[in-house]
């Protein structure tokens, strides 16, 4: 009891101070070590944090001992407590298989920057998550950034450097869009703290201000969240990134940042704001259905595999973003599963990208001839997370799909048309994913490329795990169910 | 509860088999092929072993976990899945054997892939045949496809490849963008997709909406090609012949029929359907295919795919069954299944049969082949007079019912359309039959026999079983009017 209600400082105060001390650990190996061993303790911690929720408690701490309003709160709720999973999970995951894959991409004297650089950007993710004003989220926000641009140049491929600079432009307007916003409502409300604005927005007489801040915010958290037409930052930078870069942020960076979009909307602006909704939800569902379909037609025609993902998972954000442009319970709740379950397909996607890269060079699909011979369980993984990725029954792609599909049957006439655009991406998403699989089984091998052996055990182990996770949540879904139901609840009695 | 752990051990035998073929092909062909045969007749001593209980009235159902509130992976068994999982189990043992002889007889790659995948076929064509709800039938149904797509994309090269993408395109396409809304539509109209004798549907849905709902089951059960969702089924043709007998004879295409059938039973009920104005349509579709699929097998050259569009005739043949929404026809429905596996499983074997032994395809390649094949041939016959209807074989007796049926509606355009496919089907098997028995052999042809034991073994074993059920089909009469007790 005692040491839940430190868990919230905990999870963030541990991973930042362990970055430093990746620096030290400079013999080889013990860096990873490190870093795994924080990772780990803070999933552990996000574990717990997750089944206090569920057992009705939310976890609150004062730094130093100064109430809300005034000195800095964290707190976590049951829609933290996911991203707070997803984060930890990621990144534990990412962390316990990246050891063969970092040591082939990263030169051994920079391997303890880089396990640093992790931690920072860990910590930051936390970071937003569980703060509880504005301020702090946007401090996070710079810190998880900083350390992800570092993370993503990190690789041999020079490549990534532009692909960096352009995520570097995008990301300071977005953050600086955000800190405008946040700008605008301290100085019409005087507070920073997120429960607190929400009670004192009431109060505001001239709301101009207040609506100017909300564009600002949605705009740039949506540019941060890599929501369409603004996610042209993303394909580059997953592409070049080291692979398991590429798993930890594709699994947790830009849902993140939707969290916070997510929060303010219905927390702080959905009650306060006239018609709030109609701009909300008419403004955002628009650019979903064009993402959604949009991301995956050119997924549909992408050569490179982890183009093609990267270009996935902005459909992707696009679902979850139709969902919460519902406004209504299950819409939310689908949104928080599918929030969870496309980290663990995306994850468990790239992760298998990075075993296939242990002997592949050269990632275009038409090089990856012969793979399933040679790698057979990697490839196996590729086929289940896929199925997942597509929504078929049995795995966990198939909950939020039905969850997405009932919403949208919820909300009317209207609802059909969307019903058709899931359905139609989702058979769009058969393509792309079969091309991937076809790639893999039938085409012949090129001369001179190609694995001789499976992926190092260390690799394969944790990717075979998290394909094992999607179907173990394909059948039983009620963790993360709960916790989106009970998410949706608080987010909506928030916007009462 | 002995019934009740039957249904799930009828789903998890031919997984474990499938888990041991996979370890038994590091040991060698023979293990293999004998575990493969041993999990076959496990299955059929699970399967079958249920029937006593459900000739005596029992319906046992067990639910195995509820995966969303109000959704949940649940079996139950009734009448029509009890014989759709006993023919499928049944024709699988001799299916084996017949593989055996087909696939080392054509020197074949990847077999142990190729024994596996129809273990979980088989797992998947249970789970269809026992769901207890239509979510589960949903997940069996998807998975059934995913596990036919390593048999059908079996030869791995590009020809065939290409031909596996429009199986599974068609196949998940259909299943994804009309059965799944389908479904979710009836949860949410009814609160439940549980299959009730009489339906859940009546009175929950109005009269435009019951048409589109049955439109989208109806075609989104790619499975029973009724068109213009037939495609997959001729590209599905480039499987290895026991692919073909039994998957895309049988359990697929069956499944797709049969939950068809189901839904029109359990989901709609067969009494609300007969009400409503806008569900005719149906039956004139299927008639449509059958006429249709029946005029394309004439101008087919290769005997497989020709016989690839006598099934999707004779598919539509149970979708118009079920549709006359008549308690004869729904018998005949189910008959039907049943008679046309039998003959069209024994015409697969021997197609195969002639392939392994004479590497003959095509249709005018057959002239004179009944000598070279007298058993082969006389199978191959018996099937063929089986697809036309004629006496003494199964095919006779469905359409005996289904005819019933059709009079007892008053449905013309049933009658017409059985009566015009008949000779549709007389006028593409009875010259193949001739040419291969009356006419000479090319000069200089190739010096064969018959195929392997195995293979001849097995298509005159199923051949046996088309003339048998046309005296023997009392008990599957019996049992399959139980599903309509109570109609009128």
């Amino acid at each position: 009891m005692d040491l839940i209600a430190h868990l919230p400082a905990l999870q963030v105060v541990i991973p930042m101070l362990s970055a430093p001390l990746m620096v030290l650990l400079q013999p080889r190996g013990l860096a990873w070590a490190g870093a795994t061993v924080v990772a780990l303790v803070s999933f552990a911690m996000a574990a717990t944090l997750a089944i206090g929720v569920l057992n009705g408690l939310t976890p609150q701490y004062f730094m130093g001992g100064w109430p809300a309003p005034f000195g800095i709160a964290l707190s976590v709720d049951a829609f933290s407590a996911v991203l707070l999973l997803i984060v930890t999970g990621a990144s534990a995951g990412a962390l316990l298989a990246a050891k063969p894959s970092v040591d082939q991409q990263v030169e051994e004297e920079r391997q303890p920057l880089f396990y640093a650089a992790w931690m920072l950007a860990m910590a930051g993710l936390i970071g937003i998550v569980v703060a509880a004003d504005a301020f702090n989220i946007f401090v996070f926000m710079e810190i998880s950034s900083l350390a992800s641009y570092i993370l993503i140049a990190g690789g041999p491929d020079r490549r990534a450097l532009p692909a960096v600079f352009k995520y570097l432009t995008m990301g300071t307007i977005g953050a600086t869009f955000y800190l405008i916003g946040v700008g605008l409502i301290y100085m019409m409300t005087g507070t920073l703290n997120i429960e607190d604005m929400q009670n004192r927005i009431g109060d505001v007489t001239d709301i101009n201000p207040i609506l100017v801040a909300a564009g600002f915010i949605t705009i740039g958290l949506a540019l941060k969240a890599a929501v369409f037409p603004l996610h042209v930052w993303v394909p580059n930078a997953y592409t070049h990134a080291p692979h398991m870069v590429t798993v930890f942020l594709a699994a947790c960076a830009t849902k993140v940042s939707l969290y916070v979009l997510i929060k303010f909307d219905y927390l702080v602006f959905q009650s306060r704001l006239v018609d709030h909704d109609m701009q909300f939800a008419l403004f955002l569902m628009p650019m979903a259905i064009l993402g959604i379909l949009i991301a995956s037609a050119v997924a549909m025609f992408e050569g490179h595999l982890k183009r093609l993902l990267a270009s996935s998972s902005i459909a992707q954000i696009g679902y979850i973003l139709l969902c919460a442009s519902f406004i209504s319970t299950l819409g939310l709740s689908a949104s928080v599963v599918h929030l969870f379950n496309h980290a663990l397909a995306k994850g468990g996607l790239f992760l298998a990208v990075a075993c296939l890269a242990y002997h592949y060079r050269d990632l275009r699909l038409d090089q990856l001839g012969g793979a399933s011979t040679k790698m057979p369980w990697t490839c196996a993984t590729v086929v289940i997370c896929g199925l997942s990725l597509i929504g078929i029954p049995g795995t966990a792609g198939f909950i939020s799909k039905w969850l997405l599909i009932s919403a949208s049957l919820q909300i009317g006439p209207w609802g059909w048309f969307l019903v058709a655009i899931i359905l139609l991406s989702s058979l769009m998403a058969v393509a792309y994913v079969w091309r991937i699989i076809e790639a893999l089984y039938f085409k012949a091998p090129v001369e001179g490329v190609g694995p001789q052996s499976e992926a190092p055990i260390q690799l394969l182990a944790v990717t075979m795990l998290v394909a094992a996770l999607n179907l173990y949540f394909g059948f039983f879904p009620q963790v993360p169910l709960e916790l989106a139901t009970e998410a949706a609840g608080m987010l909506l009695e928030g916007a009462q | 509860m002995i019934a009740e752990n039957a249904i799930l051990t009828a789903i998890v035998v031919p997984l474990l088999g499938a888990l041991l073929i996979a370890l038994g092909g590091r040991f060698g062909p023979n293990i293999r092929e004998a575990v493969t045969a041993i999990t076959s007749i496990s299955l059929i001593f699970v399967v079958w072993g249920m029937l006593p209980a459900l000739i005596a009235g029992e319906r046992p159902a067990v639910e195995v976990s509820q995966v969303l509130p109000g959704l949940s992976i649940a079996f139950k068994v009734e009448p029509l899945g009890m014989l759709f999982a006993a023919l499928a189990s049944g024709l699988w043992l001799i299916n084996s054997i017949y593989s055996v002889g087909y696939m080392r007889g054509n020197k074949e790659k990847n077999q142990t892939r190729f024994y596996t995948c129809f273990a979980l076929a088989l797992s998947a064509t249970m789970g269809v045949a026992f769901a207890g709800n239509l979510f589960t039938l949903f997940l069996f149904y998807e998975l059934l496809t995913l596990s036919t797509y390593p048999l059908v994309s079996h030869k791995g090269d590009e020809a065939t490849v290409k031909s596996a993408r429009i199986y599974l395109g068609v196949l998940l396409s259909t299943s994804i963008g009309l059965f799944l809304p389908a479904i979710i539509w009836t949860y949410t109209a009814a609160g439940t997709g549980d299959f009730v004798s009489g339906g859940i549907l009546a009175g929950k849905l109005s009269d435009t909406s019951v048409g589109l709902l049955l439109g989208l089951f109806v075609f989104g059960i790619g499975k029973a090609a009724v068109m213009p969702v037939h495609k997959w089924l001729p590209a599905a043709m480039v499987a290895p012949t026991p692919v073909s007998a039994l998957l895309h004879a049988v359990a697929v295409v069956k499944a797709g029929v049969f939950a068809i059938t189901k839904i029109i039973v359990y989901i709609f009920g067969v009494d609300f359907l007969f009400d409503s104005p806008n569900s005719g349509w149906l039956l004139y579709v299927a008639a449509f295919t059958i006429i249709t699929a029946s005029v394309v097998a004439l101008r087919q050259t290769n005997i497989k795919r020709l016989l690839a569009y006598s099934t999707i005739a004779q598919l539509s043949y149970v979708v118009m069954a079920a549709a006359i929404l008549k308690p004869l026809a729904e018998v005949g429905a189910a008959i039907h299944m049943v008679a046309h596996a039998f003959g069209k499983i024994t015409l697969f074997f021997a197609a195969g049969a002639i392939y392994v032994a004479a590497k003959k395809t095509e249709v005018h390649q057959l002239r004179g082949i009944g000598r070279r094949m007298p058993w082969t041939m006389t199978a191959f016959t018996i099937g063929a007079l089986s697809m036309i209807g004629v006496p003494p074989t199964a095919g006779f007796v469905s359409k005996w019912y289904i005819l019933a049926g059709a009079f007892e509606a008053n449905n013309l355009v049933a009658v017409f359309t059985i009566i015009a496919s008949t000779v549709l089907n007389a006028a593409y098997f009875l010259p193949l039959i001739y040419m291969a028995w009356f006419e000479k052999e090319q000069e200089g042809a190739k010096e064969h026999g018959e195929a392997p034991f195995m293979a001849v073994f097995a298509l005159c074993v199923t051949a046996l079983l088309t003339l048998a059920f046309f005296l023997f089909n009392g008990p599957v009469i019996e049992l399959e009017s139980q599903v309509v007790k109570g109609l009128n």
